[in-house]
C-alpha cells in the first residue's frame, strides 16, 4: 500500500509494536540549501527498503542521519543510532589488519559482552572463516564489502543501513551480496539500502522510498509506483522517471 | 581507547617502511651528531709552495733571530699540505680540485720582512689562492689559513718589539754593540748624564760652560724619563689582550650538549608530528572515522589516543637516541626522570600540533607532507639567535616561537640533559599549555572538517 509523504511534525516519533524504526520530520540544511525536508517514515521487521532518487535527492544525507553520522536540524528517530547497524558506501576497514582483527576491534569498541563469539558468528555468517587471517587490503572488492557489512552486523542490530552496497561490485559479487542481504532480512533484520540501480530495487526491495530534492515523494512497493504512474508495468525505470516528471522533478 | 591504541601499534608493526624510518631516522641523526661532536675538526687540503731556499730564511734583528721556515712549519700544522714546487703547480692543484687552496711563500719573503723591520718599508706578502666554487669550502680554508697567518704576524711583531725594547734599554743603561765583528762599548744615557754632572761640579763657579752643560743634563733627564716610560709601553703592545669572562645568568648548556639536545628535539618533533598527523588522517582515508565517531568513540578521545600514540613512540625513540648520544656527549644520567618528563611533555605538545594538522587533511600523504612543511620553519624560527636579528623582527620571531612547542621543548630538554638554566618548570608548563591549546584546535578542526 502506498502512502503519502509525511508532513513536518515536531512530535516525538512513537513506534507501534510492529515498528523497528520510526523517523519523524527529518530535516537537514547545508547553508541555504535544504538537503532533506521533513522526511517521515516507519520501518517494520524484516523489511527490505530501497531509497532511490536522482543525484542530490538526499539519499546519503538521510542514511547519514539514520546512522548518526550527521545530526538532523529538525526531526527525531524512535531508536538511538547506536542500536542501528551502518555500512558506509566505501568499506570502512583497516587494510593492514586481518578480517578477524577488524571484526574483533569493532566488537570491542561496540562493547560487546563476548567479542570473540561475535567475531566467530560474523565470520561464519559472512562466509569468511577461511579468510579470517588475511589482511583486508589483499581481499577482493566483494569480500571487502562482506567484511564491511559484517562489521555493521556485529551488535546484531534490528535495523541495518547500507549505502549503495553493490556500487563497486561485479555481477557475480553483487549476486552473492544480495543472497547474504536477503538471508539477513529473512532472519528479521530490517535492511535499508540506497542505490542508483533501479533493477536492484525492483528485484529485491519490499518497499521504496523515493526522494527528490530532499523531499520524500513516494513510499510503497515498486509495483505500486508503477501503478501510480499508469505506464507499462514491466518497466520500473520508466515508471520511476514518469513519476518524477509528473511531480515536476 | 586502549583497543584503538593496540590497533594503531599493529598497523605500525605491519608498516615496516614507516616504522623503520621512524626508528632509523633519529638513530642516524644521533650517530651523525655524535661523530661530528667527537671528531677533531678537519684540516683543509692546501697546496703549499715554499720558495725560500733552505738556510736562507733566517733574519737577524739586533740580538734576535727570526726563521721564516719555522713560521712555515706553524702554517703546515693547520692544513693538510700537498707539497708543490712552483707557483704554477700550486695554482694548478687548486684548479684541478686536488686542493681547496694554495699558499705560496715567495723566495723574497725574508728580505721583505727585513726591509720592513730595518727600514720601515714594504709589506711582506704571502700569496693565497682560493677555490671559490664552493663558498662554504672557501670560508673554511680562508679561516683556517688566515687565523694561522695572523698568529705568525703577531709572533713576528712580538720579536721585533722585543728587539726594540732591548735597544732602548741599551740606550738608557749602556752596553755594547757589534760593529764589523768588533764589540764596541755603548755609553748609555744614565752614564752620560753622570759624566756631564761630574764635569759641571768640577768647573769653576763662574764658568760659562756650566749653563750649557746644565742644559745637556736637563735634556738627559727628560730623555731618561721618556725612554723609561716607552720601554714598558712597547713591551705591553706585544702582549695580547686577555678577556676575563664571568657568566651572570647561571649555568649554560655546553655547546656539544646543546647540539645534542637540538638533534633530539628535531627528531622528536618529526616523529611525533608525522605520526600524529598521519595516523589521524589514516582514520579518514580508511573511511573508519565516521564509523568510529557514531557512538563508538568521541572525537576528543580519538585525538587523545593519537597524541598518546605519537608522544609515546617518540619518547621511547628519543630516549634511546639520547642514550646513544650520551656515548659521545656528557648528559646527566642522574636526571633521567627529568629526561622522560621533558620528552613526554614535548611529545604531547608536538602530538597535539600533529593531530591539528591531521584534522584538516583527509589523506595520509597530505597530512605527512603538511606536518613536514610546518615543522621545518618551526624549528628554524626557534633556533634563530636573538643577536642575529633586529628588535622588531626579533619580537615577531619570539612571538611565533612562543606559540609553537620547539623552543619550550629545547629549554626543557636542555635543562633535563645538563641542568642548564633556565629552570625546567616554566618550559614544562608552557608545553602543557600548548598541548591543551593545540588539542582544542584539533577538536574544532575535526568537527569543522568532518566527513
Amino acid at each position: 500500500m502506498s502512502t503519502a509523504p509525511g508532513k513536518a511534525s515536531s512530535s516525538v516519533p512513537v513506534a507501534s509494536a510492529a515498528t523497528t524504526l520510526a523517523a519523524r520530520s527529518l530535516t537537514k540544511r547545508f547553508g541555504a540549501r535544504t538537503a532533506l525536508a521533513a522526511v517521515s517514515f516507519e520501518l517494520v521487521p524484516g523489511e527490505l527498503v530501497g531509497i532511490i532518487g536522482p543525484n542530490g535527492a538526499g539519499k546519503t544525507t538521510l542514511l547519514s542521519i539514520l546512522a548518526g553520522v550527521l545530526a538532523p536540524d529538525e526531526g527525531e528517530l524512535s531508536r538511538p543510532v547506536t542500536e542501528i547497524g551502518w555500512v558506509p558506501q566505501q568499506p570502512a576497514l583497516y587494510s593492514k589488519l586481518s578480517v578477524a582483527e577488524n571484526l574483533r576491534l569493532f566488537a570491542r569498541l561496540e562493547g560487546l559482552a563476548d567479542p570473540e563469539a561475535a567475531v566467530a558468528r560474523m565470520l561464519e555468517q559472512a562466509a569468511l572463516s577461511d579468510r579470517a587471517d588475511e589482511q583486508v587490503g589483499t581481499l577482493s572488492g566483494g569480500n571487502r564489502q562482506r567484511v564491511n557489512i559484517a562489521i555493521g552486523l556485529l551488535a546484531a542490530p534490528s535495523v541495518l543501513l547500507l549505502d549503495e552496497p553493490s556500487a563497486s561490485l561485479d555481477p557475480r559479487q553483487r549476486e552473492r551480496l544480495w543472497v547474504f542481504i536477503l538471508a539477513l532480512a529473512k532472519q528479521g533484520t530490517t535492511v535499508v539500502f540506497s542505490t542508483h540501480n533501479v533493477a536492484e530495487v525492483e528485484r529485491y526491495a519490499n518497499r521504496v522510498l523515493l526522494l527528490a530534492d530532499g523531499e520524500l515523494l513516494f513510499t510503497g512497493t515498486p509495483s505500486e509506483l508503477e501503478r501510480a504512474v499508469g505506464g507499462d508495468p514491466r518497466d520500473f525505470e520508466a515508471a520511476l522517471l514518469g513519476f518524477l516528471h509528473q511531480r515536476g522533478h | 581507547m586502549r583497543w584503538l591504541l593496540v590497533k594503531d601499534l599493529q598497523i605500525l608493526r605491519r608498516s615496516p617502511l614507516l616504522t623503520g624510518m621512524l626508528v632509523l631516522y633519529p638513530i642516524a641523526i644521533a650517530l651523525m651528531i655524535g661523530f661530528a661532536l667527537s671528531s677533531p675538526p678537519g684540516k683543509p687540503v692546501v697546496a703549499f709552495d715554499n720558495e725560500v731556499a733552505p738556510g736562507k730564511g733566517r733574519i737577524r734583528i739586533g740580538n734576535q733571530q727570526i726563521d721564516v721556515a719555522s713560521f712555515a712549519q706553524d702554517l703546515l700544522s693547520s692544513i693538510q699540505p700537498i707539497r708543490v714546487h712552483s707557483q704554477a703547480q700550486a695554482v694548478e692543484a687548486v684548479r684541478d680540485g686536488r686542493a681547496l687552496a694554495a699558499v705560496v711563500i715567495p723566495a723574497s719573503l725574508p728580505g721583505q720582512i727585513e726591509d720592513l723591520i730595518t727600514q720601515g718599508v714594504g709589506s711582506p706578502t704571502v700569496q693565497l689562492y682560493l677555490n671559490t666554487k664552493d663558498p662554504i669550502d672557501k670560508e673554511f680554508v680562508d679561516q683556517a689559513i688566515s687565523s694561522r697567518l695572523t698568529e705568525v704576524e703577531q709572533d713576528v711583531s712580538k720579536r721585533v718589539l722585543a728587539v726594540a725594547v732591548d735597544d732602548l734599554q741599551e740606550v738608557l743603561d749602556g752596553g755594547s754593540v757589534q760593529i764589523l765583528g768588533q764589540s764596541v762599548p755603548l755609553l748609555g744615557l744614565h752614564n752620560a748624564r753622570t759624566i756631564v754632572a761630574s764635569t759641571i761640579a768640577a768647573l769653576p763657579a763662574g764658568s760659562p760652560l756650566r749653563v750649557a752643560l746644565r742644559q745637556v743634563v736637563g735634556f738627559a733627564d727628560l730623555a731618561i724619563e721618556g725612554l723609561g716610560f716607552a720601554s714598558p709601553v712597547l713591551g705591553s703592545i706585544g702582549t695580547p689582550l686577555t678577556v676575563d669572562e664571568t657568566q651572570l645568568a647561571g649555568a649554560t648548556t655546553p655547546t656539544d650538549a646543546y647540539a645534542a639536545t637540538i638533534a633530539v628535539i628535531v627528531s622528536l618533533m618529526f616523529v611525533t608530528m608525522l605520526l600524529a598527523a598521519s595516523m589521524l588522517a589514516l582514520e579518514r582515508s580508511e573511511n573508519a572515522y565516521s564509523r568510529l565517531v557514531r557512538g563508538l568513540i568521541g572525537p576528543g578521545r580519538l585525538l587523545s589516543e593519537k597524541v598518546l600514540l605519537a608522544a609515546g613512540c617518540a619518547t621511547v625513540v628519543t630516549l634511546a637516541m639520547a642514550a646513544l648520544v650520551s656515548l659521545f656527549v656528557h648528559l646527566e644520567w642522574s636526571r633521567f626522570e627529568l629526561w622522560v618528563v621533558a620528552l613526554a611533555l614535548a611529545g604531547a605538545a608536538f602530538g597535539a600540533l600533529g593531530v591539528a594538522i591531521g584534522a584538516v587533511t583527509r589523506e595520509v600523504s597530505a597530512a605527512s607532507l603538511l606536518a613536514f612543511l610546518i615543522s621545518l620553519p618551526i624549528a628554524f624560527i626557534a633556533l634563530v639567535p636573538a643577536s642575529a636579528v633586529s628588535g622588531s623582527v626579533k619580537s615577531v620571531l619570539d612571538a611565533v616561537a612562543f606559540v609553537f612547542p620547539f623552543r619550550a621543548a629545547l629549554e626543557a630538554a636542555g635543562n633535563a640533559f645538563s641542568g642548564a638554566s633556565p629552570g625546567i618548570a616554566l618550559p614544562l608548563v608552557h608545553l602543557a599549555a600548548l598541548a591543551v591549546a593545540f588539542g582544542l584546535l584539533a577538536r574544532l578542526a575535526l568537527v569543522r572538517f568532518a566527513d
